[in-house]
């Protein structure tokens, strides 16, 4: 379902150039979550906003269900069924949580079809639909609405960027009962998740490995997650819990 | 009541809501006359001896019940300035809408400055709604300059939401509001100017009584070559609680002076205030974006959930 061919990406640094992604080859086949997992720095947010067309690549070519989508934009990427997940969630005055899933989901949403979006990420419909996705809200429940905003799209393919970043170890437990439960339930779509958390390398079908720039790794779980353990690229949701 | 024509059956929509004549107390004024008035058992309204406008009386207990007062202005180069003044029992909880359209295609400005003042009686509560609206492309300005002044008595509190998004070509709005012992005035005002638009806007509050509060939150947008002043000044004179906040996002070549000012003459009135200019976040537009809009239709459902 999706390709990348020699993808690479720089940005101008202090007037030279300086290469995020080096030369980039990957094939997600349809049904299939990937983990793509690897140092701080080495190119894995960028890799998502590329997908995603936050970012254009430098160079190469990105290949969804057979179609050159290189330079399409973020919008006809959405509208073709890429969906994306921020890192940090992005804040709303004035827009509330009900707008946010209408909008996603491209038609008028029933309150009750918005409820089970919202009780699918563990939250209560009834004390978030009418709320407005602004600073009153913490980063875990900003990261759940997140979520379901992805889930009102059904999209094709799902890219999660750092799912577990900036939220407590209470909401991260949670969350990955959310992974697990799309998980299986992917059906005729695909996931990719930025992640060093092991528990979530766990449920990979695939894993990727990215470091500066490059894939160093890339196979099924089984193949590649017995090295990962114990580096910075698996690591445990706090050390003291175990 | 004097048959509307499509123009000022549009504005009335634009500034009311209203589509038929409405239940309860109303007063219509279209062109400078009357065009038509229902009165109820509990609320009277009048035209003023000298006929500079009119005077409403809201009887004590009266409870949900509402008053209309839109004014529309269809006629190019008219000026107008009309007193309202709205006199509020004791323990009553009733609806006030007014608005103001103006169409102007001719070439001469229009102008309609509405006073307003407002007398609420101990323990009562006011929701206050009023709505500005422009439109026409003659050369004629559409000019609105409402003043609004406000005493709230003992225990009473009243609602105030100003809106102002479209086709005024200037304005200058002007609230004064004086709130005694354990009364409470809560204004939201939403602005949104463009094209070559002026406003300001200036709100002084002043908690005079024992326990008294306020609570002004501005929203405002300037876009294209729009000027906007916010100025917003809470006075506390007692053990009092007040906050003002302006929040407003420029876009194009917009300009705001956002001036959230506080005065205290006593060491127990808490008083805060707030503001922030911004342009859209380009987060914002992404995140839209990603849900499958357009950057268009993302800059619109931000504007309008911001203005909401």
């Amino acid at each position: 379902m999706l390709e990348l061919k020699n993808v690479s990406f720089s940005v101008e640094n202090e007037g030279a150039p300086k290469e995020i992604l080096h030369d980039l080859n990957l094939v997600l086949e349809d049904r299939k979550l990937l983990v793509v997992t690897g140092p701080n720095g080495g190119g894995k947010s960028t890799l998502a906003r590329i997908i995603a067309g936050i970012e254009k690549p430098t160079s190469g070519q990105i290949l969804f269900d057979g179609e050159d989508i290189t330079q399409l934009t973020i919008t006809e990427r959405a509208q073709r069924g890429i969906a994306f997940a921020f890192q940090q969630p992005v804040r709303f005055k004035g827009i509330t949580v009900h707008n946010l899933l209408r909008i996603a989901s491209g038609k008028n949403l029933t309150v009750s079809t918005a409820c089970s979006y919202l009780s699918e990420v563990g939250l209560c419909a009834r004390d978030y639909i009418n709320r407005e996705v602004n600073a009153s809200l913490s980063g875990g429940e900003l990261k759940r609405i997140e979520i379901a905003t992805v889930l009102a799209r059904h999209s094709r393919l799902t890219v999660f960027d750092e799912p577990e970043a900036g939220i407590d170890l209470w909401s991260f437990q949670n969350l990955i009962r959310i992974f697990e439960s799309m998980r299986e339930n992917i059906k005729e779509s695909s996931m990719i998740i930025i992640s060093h958390q092991e528990r979530i390398l766990n449920i990979a079908d695939e894993i990727a490995v990215l470091a500066d720039g490059r894939i160093r790794q890339h196979g099924s779980k089984e193949e590649i997650y017995p090295g990962l353990v114990g580096t910075e690229s698996a690591q445990n949701a706090c050390e003291r819990l175990k | 009541m004097v048959k509307l024509d499509e123009i000022q059956k549009r504005l009335i929509r634009e500034v009311a809501d209203l589509h038929e004549i409405p239940m309860g107390a109303y007063n219509f004024r279209a062109n400078g006359g009357l065009a038509g008035r229902n009165t109820t058992a509990n609320i009277d309204i009048s035209s003023k001896p000298d006929g500079s406008g009119i005077d409403i009386h809201i009887k004590d207990g009266t409870k949900k019940e509402s008053v209309h007062i839109p004014v529309v202005l269809s006629q190019s180069g008219l000026k107008e300035t009309v007193y309202n003044d709205f006199y509020v029992g004791e323990d009553c909880d009733v609806i006030i809408v007014a608005g103001c359209g103006i169409d102007n295609c001719g070439s001469q400005d229009s102008e309609h400055d509405g006073i307003h003042r407002f007398f609420v009686g101990p323990n009562s509560h006011v929701k206050y709604v009023e709505k500005h609206y422009g439109s026409g492309d003659g050369l004629g300005k559409r000019i609105l300059n409402p003043v609004t002044e406000v005493t709230l008595e003992e225990g009473s509190s009243m609602e105030m939401e100003m809106v102002q998004i479209k086709g005024v070509d200037s304005t200058e709005r002007s609230t004064i509001a004086t709130i005694g012992k354990g009364a409470r005035l809560a204004i939201q005002e939403r602005l949104m100017t463009h094209g070559e638009q002026r406003a300001s806007s200036i709100y002084k509050v002043i908690l005079e009584g024992a326990d008294s509060s306020a609570d002004l939150v501005s929203r405002s947008i300037a876009r294209d070559h729009s000027y906007q002043k916010l100025d917003l000044c809470i006075v506390g004179k007692a053990p009092c609680k007040g906050h003002t906040e302006c929040d407003s996002i420029i876009m194009d070549e917009g300009v705001i002076l956002a001036v959230p000012s506080l005065e205290a003459h006593h060491v127990d009135a808490a008083l805060v205030h707030e503001a922030a200019i911004g342009k859209i976040a380009g987060d914002q537009l992404i995140k839209l974006m990603t849900l499958g809009l357009t950057e268009k239709q993302a800059e619109e459902e931000i504007i309008n959930g911001f203005l909401a």
